[in-house]
């Protein structure tokens, strides 16, 4: 009989605890497994888990074509490998160590993406890393980092928000992205406490007693009126400030132009509705403010999440037991994703790659020269918008991600992704980006192998083996060595062992912000799921940060002065709607895996827009219809889903869906100068049916009957 | 090539944002070299927020816009407390009261404005400025003149119920004195209010302890004893505050032969007459664009910025329609466009509701889909949600009474389960309709826990646990009353 396994939840960053228990010939069971964060609960993504291990479409053996008008066709590993190898070391040789690229994801384990940030600076030598997390975490990361000196999505345990009297979410739709999640809210709840800024009634506002819905791309100039509000309502926290901070002079002269009144007339959101908020925040007993990408995913997202930092500080939350700031991370390994050097411009540890002494201590570690490292890289939609132009890579090795879906001005990104000399994918199931391959590598997922997720809070946690991986399939750390090896490094340089991999994590993480140094496979597998950091074998990890101090060197946290600019595309007379793009309960993510699982096609089977009825009847329109969003950059096509409770200037598509349903063939690739994220969550559209032509179906259909 | 020379003279909102502004476009000071003449000895500060100073929930500090050390910072030469007296346009030369004359390539007149007092008796002094015991409300110095005055039960006449006017009052009223707002219209704001909106400002006023009067003219005042009025009533007061407008401050531009005392007429580029010369803010006359206002100022302020630096040549100012905001303590007022028009109006559609008792009030002015003024007293959501519409051009939308009462669609879901068709879904974590938990409780035979097993309804978020209970039981599946 077999056993069950105790693991984690393969989707978003709340990383539920679950059981596994193998259905032998193939496939698995789910069971709950209480955890701090889901308590045994899970949402039907996670119930259904167990299906991605036996879709039907698994790769199992590498594919490869030697020409792009060729089929994918069937080759044995060393075939595969041997021809990335070649044709890597021809472009190198002709073009240089930039001429290769890389393309990682923030599901991918630690380990994963810790030995692909190796692989790319050391076997590859290439500056060109970055991955899809940029997409992400990457506004809320630097407005972290500006803020309190380190990025640690919730400086507090997710447990913590049972005592909060108030909690206010902002752009985070918790009740359709993190079910589970919402269970930590109760109390807020039942204070009238929870405030919901969204600028639809999402299913998480419905739990709301105080929903704010600022126009789409106007999220700063709320936090502005909301700070003014604060200050102007006799909340400013005056001895916490003086104490714990500094800036605020500077951030408030931009506040002080902003009284609420201002605020209202940018964002639609009642000067009244401001106060209420910050009440609701300034009387509790405890309160969090906390973001998700709704706010995030701006041309100003950084400072967006500044604003918003600014008036938690000015509350006197951060730091404090009880309350604070914190950002709720998206993707699994959103965090450790972030952390281990698979970003454009990050070493191991959460360093900067520009930082000599970083340089020096990764360099020790991984027996390599300092000035052998390449420098920072471009941020993810730069490198992929300069793929197979005359200045950019050449090849992409991608891992952990669906670009042809997920990234921004998808149409464009596809074209460049087909520009590419070399294209390899390496993959679980044949995704929109592995079907445009040249060399399609299968790879072992979640519960075929072991490795560590940093899940939102920043707890370490071990994912284990479950079930056996199909025959045919090779984990990613073995694909990265064995790349290594034909590129010529030595073989102990490239471990594929993750218990082996995370020793040296943990090594090259000694001394950083997030250092995992007394960390191992040991601790964890014996139960432990330490908080990072954690910088000695004994240290029982650190759940709640900065209770004594910020991480800046004066130990204070930033004020950080922030002016509101609109999105990049406003509304005009053309395109007089505004997108927004997010996720529905059913999907995750590009929907690689969730749109292989049954019963989430059942529940969620199609892209759709959802719109207010009023707008949709001006646009001649009916639910169920098939509706055309065209944006300047493309159109999706999806069924119209009347709600009444989105703002009637609005639509929402969800961005799950692949081929002419892709919401990314509309968003707007404007990135925030800081971070590098994209616009997702405004661009200028207008709404249409998808078939002028339907007028003339319907004669032609009467002719026939 | 050397950078031009604009020398910006006044420091007030519109001054201070146009610094800004031009410093945003140019930091280094490549483009533009910055002079900024401010009479006044303070760092620029937010005017709007002189009620709040007024009433001790702002300090002055807290209104500041800038530092003490925002023009080093901002390479900007600033001159505190200098008054430009001349304006030389063939040497284009500005010369001060005190200190050397400052020569530019570009000068922008930003002198704002200055407080209208009427023509009552005992107001105004020999040279026209306020008697003893007779203040305005323009600056910080005014505030603190008046804070040092008008303590609790202290009495205090306000003449002038204009936005401004009435704002103070409630401030004042907030300090604890014992206000009288003295209007000679039938009622407040009347350029901007109906009769019944004036009437029911009028009562919220009351209610937060202001005497009212309105359709009398005061006609003289004694200083240290109060205002007389036409019908020869007295209203006694320790301060007469005059809030009766505000004149476009045009000495400088008027000796110059550019403008009148009506203002400094300017073109879309904010060029006077002059070409070297600009005029932004309240001493600006931009079409019949009515003066006074900040948003103007702040868009001005931000083409000329765009002109200036050669950062956006082609930017024009393009006057946007004024919205009147109106917000102290628990009064709440949203006014714009045509809010004169009555019910029976031939004109447009008008839609209203009238709360008195309950000081709400709202009046919407359509013209087809397309929201062309509109009241709002005492429905906050509602004014926010109206002036969107009126900014946006965007159509109102079909359900008229939701829009003029700002509520929310009800929710999705009924509370009683019994009472929902088959197809609903109850636990939306798990993708659960009603029908689902209807079969299992056949199947099961109810019981909470073999529905949750069988269905996983309950198991995400936890919600919808107690309607899963209710359609445990079976007498509530079949939807029984009971």
């Amino acid at each position: 009989m077999s056993t069950s396994t105790g693991t984690h939840c393969p989707y978003c960053a709340l990383q539920c605890g679950m059981t596994l228990t193998p259905l032998p010939p193939a496939g698995a069971r789910v069971g709950p497994r209480d955890f701090p964060v889901n308590e045994g609960a899970l949402c039907q993504k996670g119930w259904t888990a167990a299906a991605l291990l036996d879709t039907p479409d698994r790769l199992t053996h590498p594919l490869v074509r030697r020409r792009r008008d060729e089929p994918l066709r069937p080759a044995t590993w060393p075939e595969a490998l041997d021809l990335i190898a070649g044709r890597l070391r021809e472009l190198r040789e002709r073009h240089g160590p930039d001429a290769v690229a890389v393309f990682g994801g923030g599901g991918l384990t630690n380990e994963k993406a810790y030995l692909l940030g190796k692989f790319a600076r050391v076997a590859l030598r290439t500056s060109q890393i970055d991955y899809n997390g940029r997409f992400c975490m990457s506004s809320a990361a630097a407005a972290g980092i500006r803020a309190f000196g380190l990025d640690r999505g919730l400086p507090f345990p997710v447990t913590d928000l049972r005592e909060a009297e108030t909690v206010m979410l902002v752009g985070a739709n918790v009740a359709e992205t993190m079910p589970p999640f919402v269970r930590h809210l109760r109390r807020a709840r039942d204070h009238g406490g929870l405030v919901v800024v969204d600028p639809r009634r999402t299913a998480t506002a419905e739990l709301a007693s105080l929903h704010l819905a600022p126009r789409p791309g106007t999220d700063l100039a709320l936090a502005l009126g909301m700070l003014h509000a604060a200050v102007a309502g006799g909340h400013l926290r005056h001895d916490y400030v003086g104490a714990r901070t500094g800036g605020f002079a500077e951030a408030w002269r931009v506040a002080a132009r902003w009284r609420p009144e201002e605020a209202e007339r940018v964002t639609g959101v009642a000067g009244a509705g401001q106060r209420a908020a910050v009440e609701l925040l300034a009387g509790a007993r405890n309160a969090y403010v906390l973001t998700g990408r709704g706010t995030e995913q701006h041309s100003n997202g950084v400072d967006t999440v500044s604003g918003w930092i600014n008036l938690a500080l000015a509350l006197g939350l951060p730091g404090r037991t009880g309350s604070g700031y914190g950002c709720l991370t998206g993707q699994g390994n959103g965090q450790g994703g972030r952390e281990h050097g698979q970003k454009a411009d990050q070493l191991p540890g959460y360093r900067r790659l520009d930082d000599e002494a970083a340089r020096r201590h990764v360099a020790s570690v991984w027996g390599v020269a300092p000035e052998e490292l390449p420098g920072p890289g471009r941020s993810a939609y730069e490198l992929l918008d300069a793929l197979g132009t005359s200045t950019g890579p050449r090849a992409l090795l991608l891992f952990g991600s669906n670009p042809v879906v997920s990234a921004p001005h998808a149409a464009h990104v596809t074209r460049r992704l087909a520009a590419l000399d070399l294209l390899v994918v390496a993959d679980v199931v044949p995704s929109e980006t592995a079907l445009l391959a040249d060399v399609v590598l299968p790879v072992t997922q979640w519960a075929e192998e072991e490795g560590t997720m940093t899940n939102l809070e920043g707890r370490v946690l071990l994912r284990r083996r479950a079930v056996p991986p199909p025959e045919g399939v090779r984990g990613d750390l073995t694909v990265l060595r064995e790349l290594a090896v034909r590129l010529g490094q030595p073989a102990e340089r490239f471990p594929d062992d993750p218990e082996e991999v995370f020793a040296e994590l943990a090594l090259a993480s000694r001394g950083g912000a997030a250092d995992y140094s007394g960390l191992s496979h040991r601790r964890l597998r014996a139960g432990e799921t330490p908080h990072w950091p954690c910088p000695e074998p004994g240290h029982p990890g650190t759940p709640r940060l900065f209770l004594d101090g910020f991480a800046h060197p004066d130990r204070r946290a930033r004020f950080t002065p922030v002016e509101h600019r609109g999105p990049a595309e406003s509304p005009d007379a053309v395109y007089p709607l505004v997108a927004t793009t997010g996720r529905t309960l059913a999907h995750y993510q590009s929907g690689a895996q969730t749109r292989r699982v049954a019963e989430l096609v059942r529940a969620a089977p199609a892209p759709y827009v959802e719109v207010h009825p009023d707008t949709a009847r001006r646009a001649g329109l009916a639910d169920g219809d098939l509706a055309r969003v065209v944006s300047r950059r493309g159109a999706v096509e999806a069924e119209v889903r009347c709600a009444p409770g989105i703002r009637p200037d609005t639509v929402f598509v969800p961005f799950h869906f692949p081929g002419a349903g892709r919401a990314n063939l509309i968003s707007n690739p404007a990135l925030d100068p800081v971070s590098g994220m994209p616009e997702f969550k405004a661009c200028a559209v207008r709404l249409t049916p998808a078939r002028e032509s339907s007028a003339r179906e319907i004669p032609a259909h009467e002719e026939g009957s | 090539m050397s950078p031009r020379r604009v020398v910006v003279v006044g420091y007030g909102m519109a001054g201070a944002r146009l610094a800004e502004l031009v410093r945003e476009r140019d930091p280094r000071g490549e483009l533009v070299e910055l002079t900024v003449v401010g009479a006044e000895s303070r760092p620029a500060y937010n005017r709007v927020l002189l009620p709040g100073v007024l009433d001790g929930t702002m300090t002055a500090d807290g209104i500041a816009l800038h530092g003490r050390e925002w023009a080093r910072d901002n390479r900007v030469r600033l001159l505190l407390g200098a008054v430009a007296v001349r304006l030389d346009r063939a040497a284009r030369v500005v010369h001060l009261a005190d200190g050397p004359p400052i020569g530019y390539d570009a000068l922008v007149l930003a002198t704002g404005s200055r407080p209208w007092l009427p023509p009552v008796g005992g107001l105004t002094g020999e040279r026209g400025e306020p008697a003893r015991g007779v203040a305005t409300l323009r600056g910080l110095d005014d505030c603190a003149r008046i804070a040092a005055v008008t303590g609790p039960g202290v009495p205090v006449a306000v003449l002038g119920g204009g936005v401004l006017g009435v704002e103070t009052a409630l401030a004042l009223g907030r300090r604890g004195a014992g206000v009288t707002l003295i209007h000679p219209a039938p009622h407040l704001m009347e350029r901007h209010l109906d009769p019944t909106a004036g009437m029911i400002l009028a009562r919220l006023c009351h209610t937060a302890g202001v005497r009212v009067v309105t359709g009398l003219t005061a006609v003289r005042h004694y200083p240290d004893e109060g205002v007389k009025l036409e019908d020869g009533a007295f209203v006694p007061a320790a301060l007469t505050v005059v809030t009766t407008g505000v004149r476009p401050e045009t000495d400088l531009a008027v000796a110059a032969g550019l403008g009148s005392a009506e203002g400094v007429p300017v073109d879309d580029r904010l060029r006077t007459a002059d070409p070297y010369v600009h005029a932004v803010g309240d001493c600006a006359r931009t079409g019949d664009a009515p003066s006074g206002l900040l948003r103007p100022a702040w868009d001005q302020a931000a083409v000329l910025a765009d002109l200036l630096t050669g950062a956006g040549p082609t930017a024009r100012y393009r006057a946007s329609p004024p919205v009147t905001r109106l917000r102290a303590g628990d009064v709440d007022l949203t006014v714009f466009g045509a809010s004169h028009l009555g019910l029976d109006s031939r004109e447009a559609e008008v839609l209203g509701y009238a709360d008195p008792a309950r000081g709400t009030y709202a009046k919407l002015t359509l013209d087809g889909d397309r929201v062309t003024g509109a009241i709002v007293l005492g429905l906050p959501g509602v004014g926010a949600t109206l002036t969107q519409l009126y900014d946006t051009g965007w159509p109102a939308p079909a359900d008229r009474l939701a829009l003029l009462l700002g509520r929310t669609p009800p929710p999705a879901v009924d509370d009683d389960p019994a009472r929902l068709p088959g197809s609903t879904v109850i636990c939306r974590c798990n993708s659960v309709t009603k029908d689902d938990l209807t079969r299992a409780a056949r199947a099961t035979g109810g019981g909470v826990t073999a529905l949750v097993r069988a269905t996983r309804a309950s198991t995400g978020c936890g919600d919808c646990l107690p309607k899963v209970r209710r359609l445990a039981d079976p007498h509530e599946t079949t939807g029984t009353p009971t």
